[in-house]
Order: C-alpha cells, then structure tokens, then sequence
C-alpha cells in the first residue's frame, strides 16, 4: 500500500450503544471495532521510522510494528508485540487518555485524525482473549528467590507479572476481596467490564503469580514482617485516602465521596438488584470535581436514575483532566456540566438528607503551581441549586496505613513514598511504584513504574544470588 | 475461604461464632475488628474480635443477625466457612493502668466490651461491669465478664434479671458514690446508649471512651462511609477509631447517619412529591 493510499483512509469511528440506550444499564459504552474496520484503521499507520507515537506511549509500546502485523491481517503477531510490552492492553486500549499520550504525538493528528491506537490495542487484546493467544510464559526453571507486591492494582499486577515472567516466585497481598485496585472499585463497568480485569488477573495467575486478597499491609502484615518472609518487595497500594470539601453539611445523608459512591456501585455492585449492597439514589445528583472520577460517579448516577445529574467543577471546560471521549459521553448522556462554581455549603432537611447545595460562581485568575489558571470566587455571586445526592470527587491522597507501621520508610510531605527513577525506596529490597508515589495519575503511568521496578528488582535479586 | 470451627446461639439471635483466619490471630489486639463477606454478593460486615487472648488460636466473633447479612452468617453450621475475612482493623484499645474502671454494656455491645474489659482487668484495673438487655436471655457473657470483674452488675427492660431499668441508673449510683467513683467509663452498646451514658458522665467528669459503630465498607479509610464528627472534628472510625471520647462525639449525627439505608426506601417512594425535586431556586 503506498501511503496516498493509507492517507486517504477515514479514521474509523466506534461503534456505540446509544445515548438513550446506555443511559439506562451499566453495559459497555463501547462496543468495540469489527476486523475489518480494525485492519482497515491499522492501514492508516505510515510506519514512521522515527514512531514518535512510542514516544507518546509511557511503556514505549511498539506502536508501529503492532500496527504493521494488524495490518497484514496477522492479529496474533500483533497480540504477541502488544503481550510483551503491555501487561493490561485490553485495559489501557480503553482507560488511556490517548488523546495527551500516544494519540497526539501521532504524525497523521497533525493534520486530521490520529491513528486510533488505542482502539486498536483494545482490538487485539480482546481478539487474543477470546481466542485464547497467550504468548507469554514464565520459565520452567525457579529462581528460588520469593517476591512479595503490596496491591493489585495496574501497577503490582504489572510487576507482577513481569517478575513471574523472570522466574521469580510473586505473591500479591491485596486488601480489598477482590483484585484490580481502582480498576474493579473506580473505574465503572460501563467503561471497562469486570470480566476484563478478571481476564488480565487470570492471565497473571497462568505465569505462576499467587494473589493472597484480604491481606491489609499495615495490619494483617507489615513492611518489616513481608522482609522476613520475601527476598524483595514492590509496594503499589495506591492513593485511596479521599479528600472531602471541609465545607457545612459534608456529613448529611446522601453525600458520598467518589471513593465510596464507586465502589459500593463496581466493587460491590449495587447496581445489581441481587446485590446485598444498598446505595442512594435521588432525583438530582450533583458531582463535584472534572477528572475521570467526577465523570464516572455523574454518569453512574444519571444510570442510577438522577433525572438530573449536575457536574460541577471550579475551572473551566479546557481545564477538565478527564479523557475527552469520557466527556462526550457524559454530554450525550444528558449529564450537566456546571463550570466554575464552588461549592460553598450542603444543606439538609430536619431528617439529615441532603437538600440542597449553595455554589459560588468564580473565574479563572493568575496560573498556579499546576499551570493552570487559578479559579478565584466572584462576589456576591451565591446560588443555590436542589440535590439528593452529593458525590464529592475532588481527588485522592496517600493512605497511611501502610506506611505508619514501616517508619523507616521515606516519605515526602504528601504522605506518598519517595522512590528514585527506578523505584527504589530507602529502605534496600523494597521498591515502590504507582499513585502511592506520583499522586492520583493514570493507570499507564502506573504500569509503567511497576515496569521499572521490575526490571531493577531483577536485578537485585540477582546481586543477592552473587553474595549468597 | 475462612474454617467456622463452631457456631453456638448464645442468646436469642446471638451467636458465638470460632472462625480460623491464623494471619490475622496473630496480628490482633483487644478493640479491633474484621471485615467478613459470608459469599458471593453478600455485603461487607464489619464484626469486633470478642477474644483477645490467645494470639495463635482462631478468632471469636459474636454476632447479633439483625439484618439479611447477618443472618446468613449465623445460619451457617460449624465446619462450614466465611468467604471472606479481613482484619485486625481500627486502632487497638489503649490499655491503661488507671485503677478503678467500669465498662458499659448494652445488648450485643456485651460482646465489643468482652475483650476490652478483660484487657483492662489484665492490666491490673479493678473492673466493675454493668451490662444490660431486653430480658434475662438478652444478657450475655455473664459468667465470662465474672470470672475476672470485681463485679457485674445486670439490668433488664422487663426486670427479669438483676435491675429493672436501664444501664444508666446502675451508672448513676456509682458515679454519685464517691467510693466507688471510677478513673473511667467504657460503654459500648446502641448510639442512644452510649449517648445517655456520655451525657451522664460529662456531669461528674469522668473520662469516657465508646466504640463507635457506623456503616463501613471497606474498613481501610479509603471510603470515607464511616465518618463521624469528634470534636469538631472530621474522623474515620475504622481508622481513627472504633473508639473515640464519647464527650466529644456527636452521636445526633451518628445516629442520623446509621440510619441512611433503613430510611431509603421511603424516601425513593416520596421522591415524586418531594418539595426539593426540581430545578434551581
Ligand atoms: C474513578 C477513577 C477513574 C479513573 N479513570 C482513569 C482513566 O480513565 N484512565 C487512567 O489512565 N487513569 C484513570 N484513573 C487513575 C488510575 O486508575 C490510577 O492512577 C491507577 O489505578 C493507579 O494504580 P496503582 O496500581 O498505583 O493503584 P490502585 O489502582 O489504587 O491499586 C492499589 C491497590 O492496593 C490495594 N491496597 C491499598 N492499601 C493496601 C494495603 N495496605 N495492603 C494491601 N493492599 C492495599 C488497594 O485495595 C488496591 O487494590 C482513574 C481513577 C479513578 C479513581
Ligand atoms: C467496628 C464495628 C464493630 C462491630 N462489631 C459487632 C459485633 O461484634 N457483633 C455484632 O453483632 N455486630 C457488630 N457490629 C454491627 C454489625 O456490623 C451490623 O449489625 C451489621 O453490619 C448489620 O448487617 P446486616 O446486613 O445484618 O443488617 P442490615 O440492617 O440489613 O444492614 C443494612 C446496611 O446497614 C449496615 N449496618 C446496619 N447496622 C449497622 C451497624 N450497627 N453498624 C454498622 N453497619 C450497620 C450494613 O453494613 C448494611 O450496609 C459492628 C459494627 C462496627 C462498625
Ligand atoms: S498503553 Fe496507552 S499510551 Fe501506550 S500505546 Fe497503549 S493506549 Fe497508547
Ligand atoms: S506516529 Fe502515527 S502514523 Fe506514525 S507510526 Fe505512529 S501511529 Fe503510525
Ligand atoms: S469504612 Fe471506609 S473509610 Fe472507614
């Protein structure tokens, strides 16, 4: 194919349910790419010696030669480079945020659509899954030496299995019943299904990787005790401490923190009518917050039947961190976006249930810290709106269960795990990786500590083997 | 899976279940709890480690079945098992030498106060210990509490045991008793309780520290669902807690707040005529 030829071709659009459809269940929203619309979106590559797409990618997937087997019509080629340098690709190919990563450094973005490359990734992930290609596999031969990972999230599942992959004996501690981190509790099912995240962990579990649930590092078991145990130790229990607004009324029936809100609805799926676990519903929810996690909790509560279901957030529309395609989503989905307004006050009613919220208008002033313009409160702009349920989604900080029975460990002054550039903590043999030391971040970022980590607790473990 | 090694009704509705779980036996502390999830689907139930003692044996849990969980949970015979089981949880009781004490107990409270009384006994307080319910059955753990309490003082609703009444009026007659006048008050039992009994000693200014019981899910402080206000102040209970300065508690909004999934089902119903519904004032 010459590239006129691979310059002429659209990018392919995604097939959906509808807005009026899906507004109603908690199936996915995407419904996926068909071959030969992925073959086809593959052939749009040009094969950029250069790739800056890779460059995009925080794990360096090899975009372009991924790309080149799709677009040979050889999809278990494809899912051989994608396995190798991706523990998570059904997963990433739908939470990326492309759109900032490898999307937009794309040369064909430059002028007109980028590559769907995460759509694509998504494609070969599940065409591999439900044809049963696993190209990865751990060593017949044990090194011997055991490795204990602290959370199950995107990050220890990572260095999990690239740890089993060298041969290392891996047990996963995770606190929660169930694995996957944010990927079970947050993220919604309406944008990554279960079913996947139970496929990823299956995966691990084929490498030889054990997942011990129920297992709280700080209370079941220590830092200290897992070194007794373990030659080595990946901590990747992530931010989960949420932060509330620390305004009147917080306390009322029916506000949530997105932490909670999310998870009685994914992990404890109280979506489900067979589900023992209750959640609120009201007939106008309002959301505070413009990340991935406002978004997730707004759209779950218009599916949970909010007649009216208010994001508010203090910047403005182009400061919103969430994906674009999640806020697209959200305005088909008849979600409202209120834009810089802060709340002020959550008022109740003489039962204790949330009522209403009064809101401040701002506007954006000089950049702060993050760069970005600061929301400043205008004067005399209060106003009130009705609401029945409040969720507040307003960010996560590090959880210091964990870390308050290790205190040898270094933390900087959020509370997080100073780690160095290949996760390496102050204390030899424990290494870290994941939001437990970036802050909140994005599940790639995540995978791509736990990448690192393993790379250099492969090599620990080996000068361990040089002294013995 | 978690082994039941026995489960015995104790009282009506309650029940002495011995679950093995050696990983958490060998972490806990007198005042934590577990998180357990009986099967697939069920809720996550948070349940107070009635034993303290043997750090290598199984756990005691004592449960109450008040709702569809719990309930299920007692239903299931010894040999059988819980899915689920997470812990030690919440930070462990300050154990003090203080001299005399007395420990509080209303109905299924008996059984958060069980392990925390024989703590303090152990730690070489003179224990006296009041415990209320219903009627004579509802009164549990009796023997157990005697065997190392100076005394144990019962009541009962219906007079059927000990004296007619509430725990508070026992309370009162001992805190007006400058002999007997304790260092300090433990109560663990219903909010209202724990409320009446907090407002009691604030007049005599005796320290008081209760074991707060709100809705949790995950038990970690990553949810924020069991909140409560101390002091002004904005606490998890299943971190910062379970048990807090019952002077300082705000159990209006403890109450309130444990009572959000009873009343929920009204309020969907209401909805419709709800004077709030609707768009902005
Ligand atoms: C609602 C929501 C939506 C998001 N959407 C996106 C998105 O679309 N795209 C994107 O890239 N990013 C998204 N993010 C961010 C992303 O999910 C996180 O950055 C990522 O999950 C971090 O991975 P992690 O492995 O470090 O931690 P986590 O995913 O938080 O996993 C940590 C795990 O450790 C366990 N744990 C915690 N403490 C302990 C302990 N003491 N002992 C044992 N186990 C413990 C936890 O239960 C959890 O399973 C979203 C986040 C949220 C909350
Ligand atoms: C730290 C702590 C220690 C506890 N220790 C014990 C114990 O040792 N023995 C015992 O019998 N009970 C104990 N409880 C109370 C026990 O957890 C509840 O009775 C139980 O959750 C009720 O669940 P259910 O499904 O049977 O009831 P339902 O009424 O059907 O529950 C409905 C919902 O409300 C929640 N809920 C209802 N009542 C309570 C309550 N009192 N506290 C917390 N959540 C509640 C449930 O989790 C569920 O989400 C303790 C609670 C806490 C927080
Ligand atoms: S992992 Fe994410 S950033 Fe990397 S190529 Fe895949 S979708 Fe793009
Ligand atoms: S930048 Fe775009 S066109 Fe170039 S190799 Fe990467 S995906 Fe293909
Ligand atoms: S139960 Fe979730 S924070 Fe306490």
């Amino acid at each position: 194919m010459t590239p006129k030829q691979r310059m002429a071709i659209e990018r392919a659009t995604m097939p959906e349910q509808s807005a009026e459809v899906r507004g109603a269940n908690f199936s996915e929203v995407n419904l996926g790419l068909a071959e030969a619309a992925a073959v086809k979106e593959a052939q749009r590559c040009l094969q950029c010696k250069h790739a800056p797409c890779v460059e995009g990618c925080p794990v360096a997937v090899r975009i372009p030669e991924f790309l080149a087997c799709l677009a040979a019509g050889d999809i278990a080629g494809a899912a051989g480079i994608l396995q190798a340098d991706n523990a998570l690709p059904a997963t990433t190919g739908r939470v990326c945020p492309q759109e900032t990563q490898c999307e937009a450094k794309c040369i064909r973005g430059k002028k007109g659509d980028a590559v769907a490359v995460g759509w694509l990734e998504r494609f070969v992930a599940d065409w591999a899954a439900a044809n049963n290609v696993q190209t990865l596999s751990a060593p017949a031969q044990l090194t011997g030496r055991k490795v204990a990972v602290v959370g199950s999230g995107p990050s220890g599942l990572t260095t999990a299995g690239e740890l089993a992959r060298m041969g290392h004996d891996v047990t996963v501690f995770e606190a929660l019943h169930a694995t996957g981190g944010v990927l079970r509790y947050g993220i919604p099912e309406f944008r990554l299904p279960k079913r996947i995240v139970d496929r990823e962990v299956d995966n691990l579990r084929g490498l030889g990787v054990k997942i011990e649930c129920n297992v709280i590092v700080g209370k079941t078991l220590t830092v200290p005790q897992i070194m007794e145990e373990f030659d080595a130790c990946y901590i990747a229990n992530g931010a989960g401490l949420p932060m509330f607004l620390n305004v009147p009324g917080e306390n009322l029936k029916g506000v949530y923190s997105s932490n909670e809100y999310l998870t009685r609805v994914n992990l404890m799926a109280a979506y489900k009518p067979e589900s023992a676990t209750p959640i609120a519903r009201g007939d106008v929810a309002v959301v505070f917050g413009g990340g991935n996690t406002a978004m997730d909790a707004v759209r779950t509560a218009r599916r949970l039947g909010s007649r009216r279901a208010v994001l508010a957030y203090r910047r403005g529309r182009a400061e919103m961190p969430a994906r674009t395609e999640e806020i697209h989503h959200a305005e088909q989905e008849g979600v409202e976006f209120m834009f810089l307004v802060a709340p002020l006050e959550v008022l109740g009613d003489e039962a204790g249930w949330v009522r209403s919220v009064r809101l401040q208008r701002m506007e954006l002033g000089e950049p702060d810290s993050s760069g970005r313009r600061r929301p400043v409160p205008i004067a005399d702009s209060e106003f009130e709106i009705a609401a029945n349920i409040v969720v507040v989604a307003v960010g996560t900080r590090a959880n210091p269960l964990l870390t308050a029975t290790c205190p040898e460990l270094k933390l900087d002054k959020w509370g997080n795990i100073v780690a160095d550039e290949n996760q390496m903590t102050s204390i030899p043999g424990v290494f870290a990786g994941g939001d437990i030391v970036r802050g909140g971040a994005t599940v790639i970022l995540a995978m791509g500590d736990g990448k690192r980590a393993a790379v250099t607790m492969g090599e620990y473990l080996a000068s361990l083997d040089k002294k013995d | 899976m978690f082994e039941i090694l026995s489960n015995d009704e104790i009282a009506p509705l309650v029940h002495r279940m011995v679950v093995r779980a050696p990983r958490i036996a060998a972490a806990r502390k007198p005042g934590q709890f577990v998180i357990v999830r009986h099967e697939e689907g069920d809720e996550r139930i948070p349940l107070t480690i009635a034993d303290a003692a043997d750090q290598a044996g199984p756990l005691t849990l004592i449960i109450q079945a008040v709702g569809q969980g719990t309930k299920d949970i007692v239903a299931t015979e010894g040999g059988g098992g819980i899915l689920d089981v997470a812990g030690p949880l919440g930070m462990p009781t300050e154990i003090e030498k203080l001299g005399r004490v007395v420990c509080v107990g209303g109905g299924v409270g008996t059984a958060v106060l069980y392990p925390l009384a024989k703590a303090l006994a152990g730690a070489g307080n003179e224990v006296v210990t009041i415990i209320g319910g219903r009627s004579a059955p509802h009164v549990i753990l009796r023997d157990e509490l005697a065997a190392f309490c100076k005394q144990v003082l019962c009541t009962t609703e219906d007079g059927s045991l000990g004296v007619k009444g509430f725990v508070t009026a026992v309370l009162k007659e001992i805190l007006e008793d400058d002999a007997r006048r304790p260092a300090a008050v433990y109560a663990v039992g219903p909010v209202p309780m724990m409320a009446a009994v907090s407002d009691m000693t604030r007049e005599y200014a005796v320290r008081t520290i209760v074991s707060l019981n709100p809705i949790m899910v995950d038990g970690t402080g990553m949810c924020g669902g069991c909140r409560v206000t101390v002091g002004g102040e904005i606490k998890f209970a299943c971190v910062d807690g379970p048990e807090f300065d019952g002077h300082a508690v705000d159990f209006r909004e403890l109450a309130s707040r444990q009572n959000m999934y009873k009343e929920h089902q009204c309020r969907l119903d209401d909805q419709a005529n709800s004077p709030t519904a609707g768009g902005d004032k």
